[in-house]
């Protein structure tokens, strides 16, 4: 049964839907993040303005998500996105880590292979997921996903021709790529999870069992993998953390107190 | 409630970032309802991250408050449904190319491409330079019939 508001759900299930809904959120809000930092260090102009357009349809995404949490009573958005600490948070560990070494105002050596990589798998796990959610027995949230799924229609195609283009490059293209692939698939497993209360999720009609969407992952990527003649040990691990239970690493601690700067100078702030 | 007057009125917000196409044009305007007392606008915003709906919303509040009919106006953005690229009007593109930007595709082939006619010479002999333009909804093309660069609306449909 479709279920319109919190009055139509038991507190398990409101409970659990809650949690979900800080999944969505916080996945794209850091992810966003992430991205912004490449803003004028990208590999050409090209792919600057196309990134940083990316990166503020994912962040509209989080706020929609937050948005959803904020009419179940959960505070308002500013504070959602700003005001929670790292334990707090609940996205993927693979999400927050950092570009690579340095700052993105200081000497920034960051990894192009490791963005690619991690967000053409995020993106394509993204595609599937808003697919089972437009299904949601929480009918606002199938609403947004038939939104957010429109909008990353055109993420998909551009990490994807990323993706083929540098893995079928020349060998040091092929190596790094390799070595990324590798590197998200050790952290790729906290991604998957939907956390302590996975199967109330999906129980509930929220979105498709864990095992459907990592399934419907693993077949996409493989049959992309087949093309481009790569064989890598599918061992998926979560190698730094548990963020689906709140356990991160540095880098999102140091993430949100940059991002939320301005944010904490005064919090009661009219924008 | 004078519903032609509302949308009247609301035909004056234009797209703060395209100002040569209203709202109602762009297919925004989904529902407008309520009484002289409780005014309710219903929108649907075209892409969720877009940094102009909150001065949309603004926009709209400030022209229907002008009107000094409704004690109380609701304007507010709903999910449901999707705003679609085809809900562009044909007048809505036609003020689209006076700008310089291409009117959305309507039509997509099995491959996922689309053509685009320049908005200059309405020739076809276009290339994509950048999926992603300016703003969210726009990509970036050039003409080389006419050598002009010039931006188009991209498509949005469920299908995808």
């Amino acid at each position: 049964m479709k279920k319109n508001d919190q009055s139509q759900m038991d507190s398990m299930e409101r409970k659990v839907l809650i949690e979900l809904l800080y999944q969505l959120a916080d996945d794209d809000f850091i992810l966003a993040y992430r991205g912004s930092e490449w803003l004028g260090l990208a590999p050409h102009i090209e792919e600057d303005v196309a990134f940083s357009s990316i990166n503020q349809d994912m962040m509209g995404h989080a706020a929609m998500f937050y948005q959803l949490l904020e009419d179940l009573g959960e505070g308002h958005v500013d504070i959602l996105a700003h005001g929670r600490s790292s334990k707090d948070r609940k996205n993927a560990v693979l999400l927050e880590l950092v570009n690579g070494p340095g700052h993105y105002l200081e000497k920034p050596k960051f990894d192009w292979a490791f963005t690619v990589v991690r967000h053409y798998f995020y993106t394509q796990f993204k595609k599937i997921r808003m697919e089972s959610l437009k299904n949601s027995s929480y009918q606002p949230l199938a609403d947004v996903a038939v939104k957010v799924n429109m909008e990353i229609y055109y993420h998909l195609l551009h990490w994807k021709t990323w993706f083929m283009q540098l893995i079928d490059a020349n060998d040091e293209a092929r190596n790094r790529m390799e070595t990324a692939v590798q590197q998200v698939f050790d952290e790729f497993a906290d991604v998957l999870s939907y956390g302590p209360n996975g199967r109330e999720i999906a129980e509930a009609g929220f979105i498709d069992k864990e095992e459907i969407i990592t399934q419907m992952w693993k077949h996409q990527l493989l049959t992309v993998f087949e093309s481009v003649n790569l064989s890598i040990p599918i061992k998926i691990k979560t190698k730094s953390g548990k963020g689906r239970e709140g356990f991160h690493t540095d880098d999102l601690a140091v993430a949100l107190s940059i991002l939320s700067e301005v944010y904490h100078i005064d919090p009661a702030a009219n924008w | 409630m004078n519903k032609n007057l509302v949308l009247h009125a609301l035909h004056e917000v234009k797209d703060p970032e395209i100002d040569a196409i209203s709202i109602v044009d762009l297919g925004m305007v989904e529902a407008i309802r309520g009484d002289d007392s409780k005014l309710v606008v219903e929108l649907l915003p075209t892409f969720m991250g877009c940094p102009a709906l909150d001065i949309i919303r603004k926009n709209v509040e400030e022209k229907l408050d002008r009107l000094k009919v409704f004690n109380h106006i609701e304007v507010r953005f709903i999910n449901d449904p999707p705003w679609t690229s085809d809900r562009v009007s044909d007048l809505g593109r036609e003020q689209l190319k006076s700008f310089g930007i291409a009117p959305p595709p309507k039509k997509i082939n099995e491959t996922g491409g689309w053509e685009v006619g320049c908005p200059y010479c309405d020739s076809l002999y276009t290339t994509m330079e950048n999926l992603f333009g300016p703003t969210a909804c726009r990509s970036i093309l050039y003409c080389k019939s006419c050598k002009n660069p010039f931006e188009a609306m991209k498509p949005l449909s469920t299908m995808m």
